[in-house]
This record gives C-alpha cells, sequence and structure tokens, in this order.
C-alpha cells in the first residue's frame, strides 16, 4: 500500500496516468464506432494503422533508448524484433494449441519473445564492448542480418516463406487494448530508467566516459543492460507483429526496417521519447493517409517514394540539428535552444538566472 | 596509519621512462603536494593511482592493500577518488546531478527497483538528494544546484569537480590542479576549501599544483618529480627551499 | 579438388573488387575520419552510369569508362561538400546518420530511376569486355580477370607511391595524423579531404567497371551490401593502411569464394550470413585490423 501511495507522489505521475486512461477510453470508443461524430469513429483501415504504430512507437522509443539515451548507434533494430517475433510467435503458436486462450498466449508469448531478443542484445553487446562509434555500428547492422540470413535456414522456422497461421486476436478491440497496455508498459520503463539513479549513470556515461569511471560507475554492465532492455521491447514489438499480421517471414525483417525505424528516432529528435512516439504514429500513418487523399499525383509519388523522402529529410534534419553552422544561425535567431535535442532536463536554468 | 603507498612505482610508453621508481608515503590526513615542471609526469602518477594505466613496475596499496592493476571503477569503490586537469564534468545533467550520480554505489538500488519504482527507489533518491545537498552546502554551490554544469562559471566547476569525487566517499582524495584557471580570490577560497574537507571529512588529500602560494600554504609534505624521477620529496619548506628543486624549476 | 582453383580465383576476383573498394574507405575513414557509407553506394551509381552508356547510349567503351570515374568522382566531391563538410565538428553519430541517410537517398533514386526508365531494378549488361582466356590445364583463366588482378595490384602501388611521393599525399598523411596541427603547418585541410573523396570515388567507378565486366550486372542495392563487406576488409586489413586494405580485401572475397562454393546447399541461403559472421568475429577479436595501429584517448 505504501509503494501504491509513492506511485502517486509526483503530481506528473498523476497526470500521465489521467491522460493514459483518458486516451485508452477515448480510443476505445472510437474504435467501436460508439462516438457520437462519425468523423472520430476510426475506420477499418485506420483502425489496422493503430495497431502498426503501436508496434512502430515501441521500436522507435526502444532504439532511441540506446541511440539518443546511451549514445550509439544500433542499426540491428530489426534483428532484435526478427528474434522476438519468431521465438514468440512459435510459443503462441504452441500454447493456443494446447487450448490457451490467446490474450494470455499472447503476454506469455510477449514476455518469452522478449527475453529471447533481451538474451540477444545480452550477447551482442557484451561482446562488441570494446568497440564505440562506427564499429559499433557496424557490428550491430551485421547483426541483424545474420539475424535475417539465419531465419531462412534454422529448421521450424518455415524459410523463406516464414511462419503461417500466428495466432490472432478475437476482435480489433481486442487487438487494440494489449497494444496500448504494451506501448503504455514500454513508455513507462524507460521513463522510469530515466528518471532513476539509472538514468543519471547513463547520462554521465554518454556525457563523459572517463569521468564516469572514475567516480566507480560500470560503464560495461550499463551498455549491456540499456542494449538488453531496448531489444527486449525490440523483441515485444516483434510479438505484436506476428499477432497483428498472422505471418511473419525473413523478408519483413530487413536493414531498411532498422533504417526506418532510425528516421523515426531522428526526426522525433534523438533523445526525445516523446518525440519517437509522434514521429512513429506521423510515419506510419502517412504513406496510407497520402493515398487516400485521392489521385492526387504528388501525393501519390510521396507515398510511393517515401524512403526516398524519408532519406532526404534525414539528412536535413541531421544538418539542421547538428552541424555547427546550423546551430550559431539558430542561437541567432531563436537564442539558446541548442539543448532542446538533447535528453531533457528539468528544473535546468542559466547561471545568469540564478544570479 | 599510512593511507597511500607505492613501492618502486614506473610506467614506460614505448620505451621512454614516463615515471619510475616512485617511491610515496601519505599519512592519514595529511595535504600531500606532488610537484613539478611540466612534463615530469604527475598526471601520469593519478593515471597510475586511478587506475586509468597499468603499470609496467611495481606496486601501490591503499591502507596497506594491494590495487595495483585493478580497473578505475574497482579503485574508485576501494577509496581513490580524482578530479581532472581539464574538467571533465557531466556537462549536460544539473549540478545536483552531478553530485547524485556520483553516489550511486553508496545509495544502492537495482535496476529492477527503479522500473517498477519500489519503496527502495524512493528512499535511495531521498538520501542521495539528502546528501548531495549538504555536499553542494560545503561548495557553496546550492544556490546553482538546478544549473547545467556546462554553464557553470569556471571556478565553480572546479568545486563541483571535488564535491563530485568527495561523493564516492573516499578515502584518498587526488585533486589535478585545482587552481587552474583560478583568481586569487578564488584560489584562496580553495584553499579554506581543502583544508575544511581534510578537517571536516577527515581526509587525506594528495594534490598537483603549480600555483606556489596555494603548495607552500596548505601542503605538509611535498614531492618534486622531473622528468619522471624522484628530485625531492619532504617537509614542504625544506622542499622548497632545495637547491636541486630551483634549478629543475627555472633552469641552471 | 578439381574445384580448388576455380574457386580460388572466383575468390581472388571478388577480393580484388572488394580490395578496391576497401581503399576508398580506409582512405576517407583515416583522413576525414568518417565511414563514408555511402561509399558502396557509388559502386552502384557507377554501373549504372556504364550501364546507360553501354545499353542505352552505345557509346565507345573508352569514353563509357571516362564518363563512368568522371561522374563517381563529382559525386564523391558534392555529396562531402553537400553533407559530411558541414559536419565536421559536431558528433561522429551525426556524421555517421546523415551518410546512412545518404547512401538510403542514393539508393532510391538509382532505385526511382530504373524502374521509370527500364521497368525493373536490376539489369543485366551483354558482356562488354571480351579479352579471350588462357588455358592451363583443367583450369581456364580469362582476360578479365587478368584485368582485375593487374588493375587491382597497380593502384596498390600506385596509391602507396602517391601518398609517399607527391605533396598532396603527405597533407593527405598529415591530415589524418593531426586535423588542427596540419591546419597550423599550412596545409589546406579541407582541400585534402575533398581530394581524398574524390580519389575514394574514382577508384569505387573502377572497382564498379571491373564488377560490371566480371558479373555482369546492376542492381539499386549492390552497393550496399558490398560497400560493407569492403568495410569489413578494411578493418580487417587495419584502417589507414593500403596494402592493409588489398589484403583484407582477397583474404575476404576468398573466404567468400570457398564459403559459397563449399557449403551444402541448404544453408546457401545464408551464405551472405555467414559472410557477416565473420566480420562480426573480426570486429570483435581484432578491431585495429592486421596493419592497423592502436590509439587510446588521452586522459
Amino acid at each position: 500500500m505504501k509503494s501504491f501511495a509513492n506511485f502517486f507522489k509526483t503530481k506528473k505521475t498523476l497526470i500521465n496516468v489521467i491522460f493514459a486512461v483518458l486516451l485508452y477510453v477515448l480510443l476505445f470508443l472510437s474504435f467501436n464506432k460508439s462516438l457520437p461524430l462519425e468523423f472520430l469513429n476510426l475506420s477499418r483501415t485506420n483502425q489496422s494503422l493503430a495497431i502498426k504504430m503501436s508496434y512502430y512507437i515501441i521500436l522507435a522509443v526502444s532504439l532511441n533508448m540506446v541511440v539518443g539515451f546511451l549514445g550509439e548507434l544500433s542499426l540491428g533494430h530489426a534483428g532484435f524484433f526478427a528474434i522476438g517475433a519468431y521465438s514468440g510467435c512459435l510459443i503462441a503458436k504452441l500454447l493456443v494449441s494446447m487450448g490457451i486462450p490467446s490474450v494470455p498466449a499472447f503476454f506469455i508469448s510477449c514476455i518469452i519473445g522478449g527475453l529471447a531478443a533481451a538474451l540477444g542484445g545480452f550477447l551482442i553487446s557484451s561482446s562488441i564492448l570494446r568497440l564505440s562509434g562506427d564499429y559499433l555500428a557496424i557490428v550491430t547492422l551485421a547483426f541483424g542480418e545474420v539475424i535475417r540470413s539465419f531465419s531462412k535456414i534454422i529448421p521450424g522456422l518455415g524459410g523463406t516463406i516464414g511462419l503461417m497461421d500466428i495466432p490472432g486476436f478475437s476482435s480489433r478491440t481486442v487487438e487494440f487494448t494489449c497494444s496500448f497496455i504494451l506501448v503504455v508498459i514500454t513508455l513507462a520503463v524507460f521513463k522510469n530508467i530515466t528518471n532513476s539513479t539509472h538514468g543519471r549513470a547513463v547520462t554521465a556515461i554518454r556525457d563523459n566516459t572517463i569521468a564516469a569511471q572514475s567516480i566507480g560507475i560500470n560503464v560495461k554492465a550499463y551498455k549491456i543492460k540499456i542494449f538488453a532492455i531496448s531489444a527486449f521491447f525490440a523483441g515485444v514489438a516483434g510479438v505484436l507483429f506476428g499477432y497483428y499480421n498472422n505471418n511473419i517471414a525473413p523478408s519483413y525483417f530487413t536493414y531498411n526496417l532498422s533504417i526506418e525505424v532510425l528516421i523515426m528516432v531522428v526526426l522525433g529528435g534523438i533523445g526525445s521519447i516523446k518525440g519517437s512516439v509522434i514521429a512513429a504514429i506521423v510515419l506510419t500513418g502517412i504513406p496510407d493517409w497520402l493515398r487516400n487523399m485521392g489521385s492526387n499525383k504528388f501525393f501519390n509519388f510521396i507515398a510511393d517514394q517515401r524512403m526516398l523522402v524519408y532519406s532526404l529529410v534525414l539528412i536535413i534534419m541531421m544538418l539542421f540539428t547538428s552541424a555547427p553552422a546550423f546551430i550559431n544561425f539558430r542561437k541567432k535567431l531563436f537564442g539558446n535552444i541548442s539543448n532542446k535535442f538533447n535528453f531533457k532536463n528539468k528544473n535546468k536554468k542559466t547561471a545568469e538566472e540564478v544570479a | 596509519m599510512t593511507v597511500l603507498e607505492t613501492k618502486n612505482l614506473g610506467i614506460d610508453f614505448g620505451g621512454l621512462h614516463a615515471v619510475s621508481e616512485l617511491n610515496l608515503k601519505i599519512e592519514q590526513g595529511m595535504l600531500y603536494g606532488l610537484i613539478g615542471p611540466n612534463g615530469a609526469g604527475k598526471t601520469t602518477v593519478f593515471n597510475i593511482l586511478t587506475g586509468v594505466y597499468k603499470p609496467t613496475f611495481g606496486t601501490f596499496y591503499l591502507n596497506g592493500e594491494n590495487l595495483t592493476g585493478l580497473s578505475p571503477i574497482e579503485i574508485n569503490k576501494k577509496g581513490i577518488a580524482r578530479t581532472f586537469q581539464n574538467i571533465r564534468l557531466f556537462g549536460n545533467m544539473t549540478v545536483e546531478q552531478n553530485v547524485m550520480v556520483a553516489l550511486h554505489n553508496e545509495f544502492n538500488c537495482n535496476l529492477f527497483e527503479s522500473i517498477f519504482r519500489l519503496p527502495r527507489h524512493f528512499k535511495v533518491e531521498k538520501q542521495m538528494h539528502k546528501k548531495a545537498t549538504e555536499l553542494l552546502e560545503v561548495f557553496g554551490l546550492s544556490k546553482e544546484k538546478d544549473v547545467l554544469a556546462c554553464n557553470l562559471p569556471y571556478g565553480k566547476q572546479r568545486k563541483l569537480e571535488i564535491a563530485r569525487a568527495l561523493a564516492t566517499n573516499p578515502k584518498l582524495l587526488l585533486l589535478d590542479e585545482p587552481a587552474a584557471g583560478m583568481n586569487p580570490n578564488e584560489t584562496a577560497e580553495l584553499m579554506d576549501n581543502i583544508r575544511f574537507i581534510r578537517d571536516n571529512f577527515n581526509m587525506t588529500i594528495l594534490l598537483i599544483e603549480h600555483d606556489m602560494k596555494l603548495v607552500s600554504g596548505i601542503c605538509d609534505e611535498l614531492t618534486v618529480l622531473n622528468f619522471g624521477t624522484l628530485l625531492a620529496s619532504g617537509k614542504t619548506t625544506e622542499v622548497l627551499n632545495n637547491p636541486e628543486v630551483i634549478t629543475a624549476y627555472l633552469g641552471e | 579438388m578439381e574445384k580448388l582453383i576455380p574457386t580460388l580465383i572466383d575468390g581472388l576476383n571478388l577480393g580484388s573488387v572488394y580490395a578496391l573498394v576497401a581503399l576508398g574507405y580506409t582512405m576517407v575513414y583515416g583522413i576525414a575520419k568518417m565511414l563514408n557509407f555511402a561509399h558502396g553506394d557509388v559502386i552502384m551509381v557507377g554501373a549504372y552510369t556504364l550501364f546507360v552508356c553501354i545499353t542505352t547510349l552505345h557509346l565507345p567503351l573508352w569514353l563509357t569508362f571516362i564518363i563512368a570515374i568522371l561522374v563517381c568522382s563529382v559525386l564523391g566531391f558534392i555529396v562531402e561538400k553537400l553533407a559530411y563538410k558541414p559536419l565536421r565538428g559536431s558528433s561522429p553519430l551525426a556524421v555517421l546518420i546523415t551518410a546512412i541517410g545518404v547512401s538510403y537517398l542514393l539508393q532510391n533514386l538509382a532505385l526511382l530511376f530504373a524502374n521509370t526508365k527500364y521497368g525493373m531494378d536490376k539489369q543485366f549488361f551483354s558482356s562488354f569486355l571480351n579479352l579471350g582466356s588462357l588455358k592451363i590445364g583443367n583450369v581456364t583463366i580469362s582476360g578479365v580477370d587478368f584485368l582485375i588482378w593487374i588493375t587491382t595490384a597497380v593502384i596498390m602501388v600506385g596509391m602507396m607511391l602517391f601518398i609517399k611521393k607527391t605533396k598532396t599525399g603527405r597533407a593527405m598523411l598529415a591530415v589524418s595524423e593531426d586535423k588542427g596541427a596540419a591546419q597550423l603547418m599550412g596545409v589546406n585541410v579541407n582541400k585534402t579531404i575533398s581530394i581524398t573523396f574524390i580519389i575514394g570515388s574514382a577508384l569505387a567507378a573502377i572497382a564498379s567497371i571491373l564488377f560490371a565486366a566480371k558479373y555482369q550486372f546492376v542492381e539499386s542495392t549492390m552497393g550496399s551490401l558490398f560497400g560493407i563487406k569492403a568495410f569489413a576488409a578494411a578493418v580487417f586489413g587495419g584502417i589507414g593502411s593500403i596494402p592493409g586494405a588489398v589484403i583484407g580485401g582477397v583474404i575476404i572475397g576468398i573466404i567468400e569464394a570457398f564459403s559459397t562454393a563449399f557449403l551444402p546447399g541448404s544453408v546457401n541461403a545464408a551464405s551472405d550470413g555467414f559472410a557477416f559472421v565473420i566480420l562480426i568475429i573480426m570486429l570483435v577479436l581484432k578491431p585495429t585490423g592486421l596493419l592497423g595501429k592502436q590509439t587510446t584517448e588521452k586522459v
């Protein structure tokens, strides 16, 4: 009971909880087409899109944990997604065939898929601890490709066709409820990590590794832990994807997917969890929304060439946020907001304000 | 009681003897100075004592325990903390967070407890907050506790680095040029701070410094290094009047 | 046993092309201290240029080669100026992500071009370079094989002499050691890095000519995988070392040829996977490479 009291100790937590509940109720009604205004009710395509957005949110937020929070570039997120999808969906098929209902089977599979992916994250991160920067990026990329290639030849995974007949949910509302729960858990876990002594330790490592070691922070252990937790949630997203798609195959888990998620992270602002959520929603929705806007040639072109557009946006984004010349330009225009793109730091003031 | 003892400590960088045959003996509660011209190997000694470099020869002991070859993290846990010549603060964290993060080994809660916000998480946060506030008080940084470390003025950054090192509860504190870049007023204040730490925290301090006023003002004993070898060692006034030391500093 | 020598020849061919690409990586990484993710895609651009010139424009071969080299060099120059130069001095993460963006942009532009122009991404060359062949016992070595080996060897020696003997080469060495110091000594750092990118891209163009002559196809994604393996070769040989890049390239080529030839068919679907396993093992065990040097951060 005391811990429950603690939970609501901060006003902010309470606001977040109320917000999540309200959002859920609203979306639930919208899914059931029971809102008074017709345009507020989600169409079938948008319902499906909402599930897709859920696993992209989980992917983007978990990748941001490594890229924005830990400060290392991982290009193998699709690999963890794949590990989770394969192991989780195999378990789900087994459980459902044993007569366990699909929702409990789903959550058990999520845990197992997540743990399998976390194990992958643990193995890869503990073997590449000596590396950093570019080399680490290449190794994670290679890891993702290894997982995809090997999923074609490991017996029991269905070769290039992959796993078929993965159990699904009985209705869209159930599917939505489960996805919503997973997204909330993901966000809560990452928020709780960043706003804790462990969050400070990781920020310290990113800011200055040598100083972090000098005050006894175990750099290696933290890198492994963050990699493993990030991989865990990528794996959970994989199980959700399997349930949503009813089929998983090696061709879904390409390097392109890792890059797509990375683009979401960069676009949302490296280090910003809120930004990742928004970017995941917008980038997942845009191609479909543009196509539905009628036969406008320009919109159709953008919808078809989204990777082309994304890559351009990615370059422009990086130049705008990171190029020294642009930063100076921005400072001149808007004053000092250079920290806007770093990890949120509450209550920060400048020395002048205090004095 | 001897806090730090080094025995024939030495390190080679590709055949160059950066430090050789160094024997130090620092007693509990002592303010010990390590001085010498630029490039004499002073910071290298600090890097050996904190595990950044592994010594090629010799051993060193903290309270009689052999720490040679341990990693920087283990050495910090055993009780040696340091500051850096070129300040290494966590610039994107606030002043208070800089100190709190250094307390994480003392007030321990695991990742699981933080993720699920178990009672221990809140207890630890509270303890850290309290201790950090006390430490910042000592260094007169309470007013700036919510300022990002990178926005602090230079002199206060040096002080914050000392506060952060102290937060790890060391038995021996290594200060690498604490007064560098400070004006005379700030230096005087710093000298008071250092004495205060020694007396109130019961601390043993080894410091590198070029500011002779600070060295002669607060150090009990000195060791002078030149080209990686020991030139002189002993009581501060004796060492500073040693003709060899004067030659090393001023040239022939 | 009779597969042994042909496989070795395959490996040498593949490895020599890797080596040329690895040279570009090693130069750019050594001098500009950045992983040019888009380097592999420059080969793809070179190969498409060849394809358009040969198949659609029916230009003479010598002119085709010159155009390909020019296109790639100009591309390398522009990419460096527009995307990488503004980021000099910012975090390595930002540079790396931008490079990935450039790589993706090139791939998708090529895809768009191929789809609009030819209706399909993957295109095949008719064999445009016939140089006869040499038969020794049961083994046939084609003229193209010889061309590949000789070109790689000549370029390796040429590059080593260029770095050692010319003013520009020594400026490159200086920039790779210490940008700031080089600038103070009067080296034009920006110009030197530009030249590095131009040379690297020209080497990629040559690699694309040899690749097209030997394997006779072009595809928008051909550069990314190829580029990553070539980067692995550069790392294996030791970043910054010219002979290292060539040795690394040849070794990776031979390993790949042998694993494709001798692994059972059931696991061949994962042959790229094995190449990446080797890459991971190499990077984990020996990140400084065969001929590289260790550096540590100064405290």
